[in-house]
């Protein structure tokens, strides 16, 4: 069987496109990158809608915590204190106990006149429950972020914008959140970063693999206890992880160069990349 | 029939929870152990990084960026099997010279009887005890790495001046790193530090993964409705022994924040820095 062969066979394996059997015997190198590279779309898929969807709520929190009034800062503070100050790892594990201890209710609600019908079964999948965990645990993380580069915003930027009249709404839109984007960026890029290598984290969480459509780790997994040879299928996770990392570092480096544009050469941020290990 | 209070005394206290209990100490114990080794491990980096003979500064170098390098907990779930190979392997050939089968058969990783480690027909406890320190050995390692690299980051912010200063008065190499550098980077190096320390308790759930029986295992064990290691029937309460977990970790994080926030405190007295300064103006 041609590599291509393979590539279409297993391309979309882990969407549950294309063959269903996984390979059992005479695996070869070919079917190894496809298969991990296909589970890869699911560590991608919750990356980027636990970043998307935390990054507003993260700005809201952050807000939040900066707020005057004790009934909106305690509760952002603790959200924070909460979700940083435990392991991931345990997170995973309770949210997972809790989501199957919901009672099975269906609700139906409309949205842009499309009928969608959502189970609180659908919780206790890892497309939804995990990415649900990974959402809060992200937004926990930048807000934090968000909320250091909201303090060390410029006084003399607020006293100008005084100054010019500018306040209340426009001034925080023109002002105050451009300045703590462009102040947060390069740390926010090492969260997505590491939000990103904390999805392999799912494959550990109780979260089981419907049909055996799963991650990346999922299919070094099975491809170890199957070929008995780790020194494979795991460098090649890391080397996906690798490329995945590279991407994230253009396309957050292109964000950050837009932030400065305005300032001069010298007093720009530069994005530095500090791994972390575990979260 | 027992009223609620009573039940949960007796049930809190059975024989199977003492032994969840003894799991904490497990987690303590490897935090403990780690901490200081790591800290070890970590200035040995720096020192040597800041070293003028070459090869000991790039092995410095090296060590940390290796570490840091490899990403996330790939490191972990290999680097514990490649260390029991590699002890097993290396007192293979010193004990058992003339053995001609090959090592590796296929899947399974092969020595001779002697040059098991720990030795086949030792107890359980010596096995045990055996992963626990090579799971210690990992997150020394593994956490050296980030501690080297904070400390070397702290001794290069010690201001230039007070080094010139110890020359100055005619102090040696030795003597200038001992008396005037290391006793003032810990005020730099504490931030870095505080976070590694909270990032190293946060990782250790990851004991589970290296199939150490801590208390995620015991959690599980506990709270599942029906397990070999816990006969009592009930239904699923796993739910409620993460959440002591998740409890557990929040009140240590907490503590730690506390700790190192005075601990802060107590290292700025009498240093160059504002804290310092403040310090000094808030005494006069």
């Amino acid at each position: 069987m041609s590599c291509w062969q393979t590539i279409q066979d297993y391309g979309l394996r882990s969407l549950g496109i294309g063959e269903r059997l996984l390979p059992r015997s005479d695996i070869t190198l070919c079917e190894q990158v496809v298969l991990i590279g296909s589970g890869m779309i699911w560590n991608v898929y919750f990356g980027i809608l636990a970043l998307s969807f935390g990054f507003f709520f993260a700005v809201a929190l952050a807000m939040g915590k900066a707020a005057k009034p004790w009934f909106i800062r305690k509760p952002a503070e603790w959200f924070i204190f909460v979700f940083r100050g435990s392991p991931l790892f345990i997170q995973f594990f309770m949210a997972y106990e809790a989501f199957v201890m919901l009672p099975r209710l269906g609700v139906e609600f409309e949205v842009f006149g499309i009928l969608i019908e959502a189970e609180t079964r659908w919780l206790a999948r890892a497309w939804l429950g995990a990415l649900m965990v990974l959402f809060l645990n992200t937004s926990a993380y930048a807000a934090e972020i968000f909320y250091g580069a909201l303090r060390s915003v410029p006084r003399g930027d607020l006293e100008a914008a005084d100054a010019y009249g500018i306040t209340g709404w426009k001034r925080f839109r023109r002002i105050t959140f451009p300045t703590t984007m462009r102040l947060a960026w390069p740390a926010y890029t090492n969260e997505a970063i590491f939000l990103f290598h904390a999805t392999t984290l799912i494959f550990f969480s109780s979260f089981p693999a419907f049909q055996q459509r799963g991650d990346a780790l999922y299919y070094a997994n099975y491809f170890a206890d199957r070929t008995f040879n780790p020194f494979i299928p795991y460098p090649i996770v890391a080397l996906y992880f690798v490329a995945l990392t590279m991407c994230i570092i253009l396309l957050f480096g292109a964000i950050n160069r837009r932030l400065n544009r305005h300032l001069p050469a010298e007093a720009r941020q530069r994005l530095r990349y500090r791994p972390n290990l575990i979260r | 029939m027992l009223d609620t209070g009573q039940w949960f005394a007796c049930y809190l206290t059975n024989g199977a929870h003492f032994l969840f209990y003894q799991s904490f100490l497990v987690v303590f114990a490897l935090i403990f152990v780690t901490a200081p080794t790591a800290l070890a491990f970590g200035f040995g980096a720096a020192a040597a990084s800041r070293s003028p003979i070459l090869p000991i500064r790039l092995l410095g170098k090296l060590y940390t960026a290796m570490v840091r390098g490899v990403p996330d907990i790939a490191f972990f779930l290999f680097f514990v099997i490649v260390l029991d190979q590699l002890i097993e392997y290396s007192v293979h050939t010193i004990r058992c010279p003339d053995w001609s089968e090959p090592i590796y058969q296929g899947a399974n990783f092969l020595v001779c009887d002697a040059a098991r480690v720990p030795p086949g027909n030792s107890p359980q406890w010596v096995h045990e005890t055996y992963n626990f320190f090579l799971a210690v050995f990992t997150y020394a390692i593994v956490f050296g790495a980030f501690c080297g690299n904070v400390l070397f980051g702290a001794m290069r912010a010690v201001p230039r001046a007070q080094l010139e200063t110890a020359e100055a008065y005619g102090m040696s190499r030795r003597q200038t790193f001992w008396r005037v550098l290391v006793p003032q980077m810990w005020i730099y190096a504490l931030p870095g530090l505080s976070n590694v320390w909270m990032i190293l308790i946060k990782a250790t759930p990851l004991l589970f993964l290296l199939g150490i029986e801590d208390i995620v295992y015991w959690a599980r064990e506990l709270g599942g409705s029906r397990t070999s290691a816990y006969q009592y029937p009930h239904p699923d309460w796993r739910f409620w022994y993460f959440l002591g977990l998740l409890v557990f970790y929040l009140c240590f994080t907490r503590v730690s924040e506390i700790a190192l926030s005075r601990l802060t405190r107590r290292l700025s007295r009498g240093q160059a820095t504002m804290a310092g300064e403040d310090l000094r103006k808030a005494a006069a």
